[in-house]
């Protein structure tokens, strides 16, 4: 069963991928989506079991032998336990609703096959990263997410913008990469495996030995968990290696959805619980892992609350939420860590496919200035915003059981990292900023889009579509046919006058927003039940100290019941401050952006510097650039121009090539085409073989 | 007395004349042949008067085979020439450079 699972996927993806043009659309989408149900509908009974209780260890699945070579071992394996199952129904259930609600999304797009293949050969890949029994398999399926993350935000290749982020993407994610095989290398020489339940049962032992490396002494274990921790941080942008994910939002904002916000870049966190008893051993490793998930948390909350664009938005949401996983990670939740997962995979999903409906509404307009009074005219998308809203907010009661998705995997998250002390109180508070951040950027969100006045007349995009359907007499589908190169275009020559900074225009421009097809609402409503309910459904399995112990025990998920006690326990204040700071940004929001509309532009004038600190994202890119990118090219450029093409080139092919031109061009002279010179040379010739004949 | 040192100065002497008079002669194709000539003819006399020296008769009959291949060879050229002279109006030999590179 867990083989259908996974290789469905891959097999829709081949056929719709080599088929593409010939097999033609509504076959490649029934193809992929059909595929995904499937592997979706399996996964669940999986899941289920394991919520029963119905396995008391986790099994594997053996596929074939992949590499075998004296000691050297790695198979093709699919391991199914706890973790397993959880990311299993995460990345069927969220692809699933995704290819669906890509049937909308993607309708006027040109290669459709191509996406759909895309996407379920991502799923392949994600699926393969979490059933994967030893550390080699884990990078095949971390590389092939990465390529597919790559390919898909690439996917409008003729937009220049879309290029560059792929790239990006890429590049910031071989410095990950490169950790993380530093990490299974390292991993192979100590332990003289790779195989993870062989490294988990060997690795306590190992715990206090120390390695050389260019003469210093390390602690082992603080070494491979540190470079494998690298690699988490590429995959899941923690701060540092976070700069690609708000870039990736040049892909259609269904891949948002399924890559850069549910499954992939919660790889790194995976991760580090698949491995959690290794990251057990060393306590440095954990400290590192809580303080830069805190962080994160703290950064990427700040950059949100500036951001124009709704996508860039929620990105740096997610960055924030991944914060908050891998300081609970860092300090021994890993249950809490997996359960935020699971359910920030719901409600960030919700919110991201929510954000493309309104996009899909407002003619790909993306920037909330040109938003404003949506409620009314896309209400089931704003009450599924809305839903999503609560869920990442935290929205609920402490001490009760009404809440949403997020408030029981937040207030888990926070209580345990207060609970264990340590860099955990400075990941508490951390946190409960971060929690504050969130709450006030999520409700601007929703503020700026859904409530207030119309802004939608100083859009471009929202004046071409009415330009388009008066000028060409098209209804209200007059941007139908607008297409994709259309939209680049728009970008491209208007980019820079519709992110300025001009006071917004208020007005409709005769505009009718009108909701999206149920193809792509459904998704919405599965994903809004989710967000409402994943947190209350399940936190007794994920959390719970008894239940968190029945349920993680098949897995290789390091539970730390004591931990899990002493978070039930921790001071009121604790307990009711994610609240207390929840209400408090949605008051400062209201405030803001509905009863004092004028405070933004007042706020920003006051505090010009952070406002711009903040909107350029604390100048991380400006600092790479010039830190990186420019001496990179400053490098290449003298190699290029000095090693390759004066040197190698010089003296080389074009060195050769010269002289035997100038060989030429002195041996030409000799041919003078007369008779006589050439009787004279052979006579010469002849004269010095009979010579050297006699005198030899 | 004459010696066999005297027929091999007349015929060095024809020989470096025929020589020189393909390199030198910046006239007419006529010419070289005629200088062909001259070479064959002093090879012709080497040949004959190592014969006589030497006693052996064969020098001389090879002497009359290179007599029989040089009358051949002048009828070629000057079959050669007679076309030359048809298609190009003219047989000076600064003109006859078309195998220049």
């Amino acid at each position: 069963m867990i083989q259908i699972i996974v290789f469905l996927p891959l097999l829709a993806a081949i056929i719709a991928g080599l088929g593409n043009k010939a097999l033609g659309n509504v076959p490649a989408k029934v193809v992929t989506t059909g595929a995904l149900f499937i592997s979706c509908a399996l996964s669940w009974p999986i899941f289920i079991g394991f919520l029963l209780g119905h396995y008391d260890e986790g099994f594997v699945a053996p596929v074939m032998t992949w590499l075998h070579s004296e000691s050297f071992n790695a198979m093709w394996e699919l391991r199914v336990d706890t973790l397993t199952a959880v990311m299993l129904v995460v990345i069927t259930s969220v692809s699933a609703l995704v290819h669906l609600y890509s049937w909308g999304y993607m309708s006027e797009e040109p290669d459709q096959p191509r996406f759909f293949a895309y996407l379920s050969l991502f799923t392949f890949a994600m699926l393969m990263l979490v059933t994967a029994n030893n550390l080699l398999q884990m990078f095949f399926g971390w590389e092939g997410v990465g390529l597919a993350s790559y390919l898909l935000i690439g996917f409008w290749f003729r937009k220049p913008s879309a290029n560059a982020a792929a790239i990006k993407a890429f590049v910031v994610n071989r410095v990950g990469d490169l950790g993380f095989m530093m990490g299974i290398f390292a991993t192979y020489l100590v332990f003289d495996t790779i195989s993870i339940p062989e490294i988990l049962a060997a690795a306590p032992n190992m715990a206090g030995s120390t390695i050389g490396f260019l003469g210093y002494r390390f602690e082992t274990m603080t070494v491979i968990c540190l470079l494998l921790f690298i690699g988490a941080m590429g995959k899941s942008a923690q701060l540092g290696l976070h700069t690609w994910l708000p870039d990736a939002m040049e892909g259609p904002t269904p891949v948002s959805a399924l890559i850069h916000a549910a499954t992939m870049v919660t790889a790194g966190v995976f991760m580090v619980c698949r491995l959690s008893p290794m990251f057990e051993t060393s306590e440095t490793a954990l400290h590192v892992v809580t303080y830069v998930g805190a962080a994160t948390c703290f950064f990427a909350a700040t950059v949100g609350t500036t951001q124009q664009d709704i996508k860039k938005v929620i990105a740096y949401s997610t960055c924030s939420q991944l914060g908050y996983m891998f300081f609970a990670a860092g300090v021994g939740a890993y249950g809490a860590a997996m359960f935020h997962l699971f359910t920030h995979a719901f409600f960030k999903a919700l919110l991201f496919l929510g954000a493309g409906s309104v996009i899909h509404a407002m003619h790909h307009e993306q920037d909330m200035r040109y938003y404003g009074a949506l409620r009314k005219h896309i209400p089931i998308t704003f009450w599924a915003m809305m839903a999503g809203t609560l869920a990442i907010t935290g929205v609920g009661i402490p001490g009760t059981l009404f809440g949403f998705a997020g408030f029981f995997s937040k207030d888990s998250i926070l209580e345990s990292a207060y609970a264990a002390g340590g860099p955990g109180t400075f990941g508490f508070f951390m946190g409960v900023t971060a929690a504050l951040l969130t709450s006030f950027y999520s409700w601007r969100l929703v503020f700026l889009t859904f409530y207030g006045e119309a802004r939608w007349a100083g859009s471009e995009h929202i004046q071409h579509a009415v330009h388009d359907a008066h000028g060409h007499g098209h209804d209200e589908h007059g941007h139908d046919d607008h297409g994709h190169d259309g939209h680049a275009h728009a970008h491209d020559d208007h980019g820079h006058d519709d992110h300025g900074h001009h006071a917004p225009v208020t007005g409709t421009a005769g505009y009718h927003p009108h909701e999206s097809p149920w193809v792509m609402l459904l998704p919405l409503v599965v994903l809004s039940v989710g967000a409402i309910l994943a947190g209350f459904a399940f936190h007794g399995f994920f959390v719970d100290p008894e239940g968190g112990e029945h349920f993680w025990h098949p897995s290789t998920l390091f539970f730390n019941e004591h931990l899990m006690h002493e978070s039930h326990l921790v001071p009121l204040w604790v307990k009711w401050s994610p609240f207390a700071v929840m209400a408090a940004g949605l008051l400062v929001a209201w405030l803001a952006y509905i009863k004092n509309t004028d405070w933004p532009a007042k706020f920003t004038a006051q505090f010009h510097v952070l406002y711009q600190f903040l909107l350029n994202k604390w100048y991380f890119d400006e600092l790479y650039n010039i830190v990186f990118v420019k001496p990179a090219f400053a490098i290449g450029r003298f190699f290029w121009k000095a090693g390759d093409e004066g040197t190698i080139d010089r003296f080389g092919p074009n060195g050769m090539a010269a002289l035997v031109v100038a060989g030429g061009k002195v041996t030409r002279k000799l041919q003078s085409g007369y008779v006589y010179t050439y009787a004279l040379v052979m006579l010469l010739g002849l004269a010095a073989a009979i010579t050297w004949a006699i005198t030899r | 007395m004459i010696g066999l040192q005297h027929y091999l100065v007349v015929s060095t002497i024809l020989f470096v004349m025929g020589v020189l008079g393909i390199f030198i002669n910046r006239k007419n194709i006529i010419v070289i042949l005629m200088s062909i000539e001259l070479i064959l003819l002093s090879v012709n006399i080497n040949l004959v008067a190592f014969s006589a020296f030497l006693g052996d008769l064969v020098g001389q009959v090879f002497s009359m085979f290179v007599l029989t291949v040089a009358a051949g060879e002048a009828a070629i050229g000057l079959a050669i020439l007679v076309i030359y002279f048809r298609t190009r109006g003219t047989i000076a030999v600064d003109d006859a450079n078309q195998m220049k590179g």
